[in-house]
């Protein structure tokens, strides 16, 4: 067989020295790197994408997993993605996929962002003896509130307010389907969502009955292939999300593999086991506002008037777009930046579709906002949310929540290897293969992604005292908070946000 | 039965009405003046009999599951959207995006329809859904299909006269579809296959048809007078060999 000239990303090495022979790298690979030879392990490093999970599994500590030293002569320009990928599809005439938003370095505003604090002139709070509000309504607010004075002599709401999801703290974890991820890595999802008083989201794959007591912590999803899409579904959740686009492939569909589809999976999403379930790049049904509109209210119709959610890709034209969902009825937007996850895409369309979900959350809630649409919806911004940093410079920006998936998954054990499409992840999250997926315990990967969440929040709590506010509500689009450091004036005036010692 | 006259009545309210009937065990239901009003039977669950007169609105029985509906006349846009189960009748003529990612249950059409009908259909061995043309259909008709029954009848077309527009079953990768007369292969996507009806095909026609002819008083023998076409997906996996792992 033709020998591939894409040389091996990374170089697996076992101490020999040190190595028990116990075969339990061979075990716990699941791309088949290692293989018995009769007495000692084989290595077949072009098989390796340096997940890591050999490396944390191996009793003697006999392995170490480097990035392969023999690389092409280095150049700035054509790098070694680049020659690679050209390698590649001259010997398959593919398209190269990628999992795992885009790593390329394109310049992050997160992180030119700062946030302000307080000294002296204005006390700042302490939230281990103070109380902070972190709580988080979704969904339509009215545009002025009326008050009449009940039979018991309390004040109380003239109109009845439109549905709301409550959330304990500002974050939800954004849609992963069964069949991109285990059913134990959305029971992980699940679980830590009802424990902390968020909501997880189920993705195009429909609802498994697993997953039915939590359905109170649950958003589901309805996108181009209605995969497991009917009444009870709909009914299912808090609220309904209607999927236009996706951060790291915004306009195109998505296409699983029929070897990704046993039965389970085809069951949850209502098709044969074995054939493609492809999502069509756009909804047939939806070629305008007033289409989507009409899809809106007929989900609402369905559901007698549940909260439904649009999610679209941050791209160049999201404000107006925005707008046209607001418009259109929807209680939430739903932004997802260019840095946003995925389970498989193109890497062309990864890398070079889309707009930074910071420029986004800034001109759609200015957009709103000039509009006087602001409070017709809450906006979710998603697409790369690393920290509670991350998280407050979102909501600092405009957004209402933010949606996290990949710090989700690497609670389970994800280290961000990028090859989730291949379905052979061997920490048992983006594979069916149920020798792999047995092996995320969901009580145990809940507890630890529940952490993750309670850190979070204590560190939300911090920013916030140290900013001398005690309710999340007082940052939101608060963008007087926030500074810019080494940031062009017209990238300041697109975020609204001065220069830092301004 | 129950009869509602829907004149002037705003489709929220109509629809809760015609809900409420069903929740209380209502078996037949006739609503009279029917004139614009979207939404008629989404999401409805149950065995109930609805009939329309006049010209429903977009998105009738969207995603309904078990009721049965018919209308005397016209239908408009988007009807039987993700429909789960039930069927719909219709009478007269109707319009786009009809039966978009339809997954069960049954909807028949005397008349033409429009563009993009029965996109993204899909089924499973348990559940299908069918769709039944009594005219013409335009562009994109099945496109995407992943399961299912497509027949296309043409029934009042001039002979020689194509009774399906451009993309015809693009994308297909399940499901079958069957139209009645020749089929020009360039109207279809390099993923159709075009065959000839074997006794299966002529079972599965028989037996639906056998029911078409029935609810839309039709003669079965004057139906099957022509001969058919079968349209096939060419492989399960249109798309398999797009990707570089």
């Amino acid at each position: 067989m033709f020998r591939s000239l894409a040389p091996p990303e990374y170089l697996a090495k076992i101490d020999t020295i040190k190595c028990i022979r116990c075969k339990r790298c061979i075990q716990n690979c699941g791309w088949g790197v290692y293989s018995w030879g009769g007495d000692k392990v084989l290595i077949n490093t072009s098989k390796c994408v340096k997940c890591l999970r050999c490396f944390h599994y191996c009793p003697e500590e006999a392995i170490e997993i480097v990035d392969s030293p023999t690389r092409f002569k280095s150049n700035a320009y054509w790098g070694w993605n680049v020659i690679r990928n050209i390698k590649r599809q001259a010997e398959t005439g593919g398209i190269p996929l990628t999992g795992m938003g885009s790593d390329l370095p394109y310049t992050i505003l997160f992180d030119n962002l700062l946030i302000d604090a307080c000294q002296v002139t204005n006390p700042s709070i302490d939230p281990l003896r103070e109380p902070m509000e972190l709580r988080t309504y979704l969904g339509k607010k009215p545009s002025k509130a009326s008050f009449e004075t009940g039979l018991d002599g309390k004040l109380r709401l003239k109109e009845k307010l439109p549905p709301q999801i409550k959330l304990k703290l500002p974050i939800i974890f954004s849609p992963m389907s069964y069949g991109s991820i285990s059913l134990n890595a959305q029971k992980v999802l699940a679980m830590a969502a009802k424990e902390c008083g968020i909501v997880m989201n189920t993705g195009e794959g429909g609802l498994h009955e697993d997953l039915f007591p939590y359905k109170s912590n649950v958003i589901v999803q309805v996108a181009s292939g209605r995969f497991g899409v009917n009444p009870d579904y709909l009914n299912a959740g808090v609220a309904v999300e209607i999927k236009i686009g996706q951060g790291a492939k915004p306009g195109i569909g998505g296409h699983l593999p029929g070897e990704k589809i046993p039965l389970e999976v085809a069951r949850t999403r209502m098709i044969p086991v074995g054939t493609d379930a492809i999502s069509p790049a756009p909804q047939h049904d939806i070629y305008s506002i007033e289409d989507l509109r009409q899809l809106i209210y007929a989900i609402k119709e369905a559901t007698n008037y549940k909260p439904v959610s649009v999610k679209i890709a941050a791209v160049h034209n999201v404000a107006a777009i925005a707008s046209g969902i607001v418009r259109a009825g929807a209680d939430i937007v739903y932004l997802d930046g260019f840095r946003g996850g995925t389970g498989a895409a193109p890497s062309v369309i990864r890398d070079h579709l889309g707009i930074p979900i910071e420029h986004a959350i800034a001109a759609v809630d200015d957009r709103l906002r000039q509009e006087g649409i602001r409070n017709e919806a809450s906006i979710i911004a998603a697409g790369g949310i690393r920290s509670s940093a991350d998280a407050a410079k979102a909501i600092a920006l405009g957004a209402d929540a933010v949606g996290i998936a990949t710090a989700a998954l690497i609670t389970m054990g994800c280290t961000t290897c990028g090859k989730c499409y291949t379905g052979n992840c061997s920490w048992g999250i983006t594979t069916q293969r149920p020798e792999l997926t047995a092996r995320l315990d969901p009580e145990v990967y809940a507890e630890r992604l529940i952490n993750l969440v309670h850190a979070w929040e204590h560190e939300l709590k911090e920013i916030l005292g140290a900013l001398g506010i005690n309710a999340i509500e007082s940052l939101r689009g608060n963008r007087e908070r926030l500074r810019g450091v080494g940031l062009d004036s017209q990238t300041l005036d697109i975020l609204g946000v001065k220069p830092a010692g301004r | 039965m129950l009869e509602i006259n829907a004149k002037g009545i705003y489709y929220r309210d109509l629809n809760a009405m015609i809900r409420e009937a069903v929740a209380k065990g209502e078996k037949e239901i006739v609503v009279k003046g029917v004139n614009g009003q979207y939404y008629i039977g989404d999401g409805l669950v149950g065995n109930s009999t609805i009939t329309i007169e006049g010209v429903p609105g977009n998105d009738l029985a969207a995603f309904m599951d078990g009721p049965t509906i018919r209308i005397k006349g016209n239908g408009q846009d988007n009807i039987c959207n993700t429909m789960n189960g039930g069927k719909v009748i219709i009478e007269g003529n109707a319009g786009d995006v009809l039966g978009y990612g339809m997954r069960g249950g049954k909807l028949f059409i005397r008349g033409s329809v429009g563009y993009r009908v029965a996109i993204h259909m899909k089924g499973t061995k348990k559940q299908s859904p069918t769709i039944v043309v009594g005219g013409t259909a335009g562009d994109f008709f099945g496109e995407y299909m992943a399961g299912g029954v497509l027949i296309l009848l043409g029934l009042d077309a001039e002979d020689g006269a194509s009774l399906a527009g451009d993309y015809l079953g693009t994308g297909m990768h399940g499901g079958l579809i069957y139209v009645r007369g020749e089929v020009d292969p360039n109207l279809c996507g390099a993923e159709v296959g075009i065959g000839e009806m074997d006794d299966e095909d002529r079972a599965t026609l028989k037996e639906t048809l056998t029911e078409y002819c029935k609810d839309m008083s039709l003669s079965f023998d004057d139906v099957m007078k022509k001969d058919f076409k079968k349209l096939y997906p060419a492989s399960l996996r249109p798309y398999g060999n797009l990707y570089a792992y």
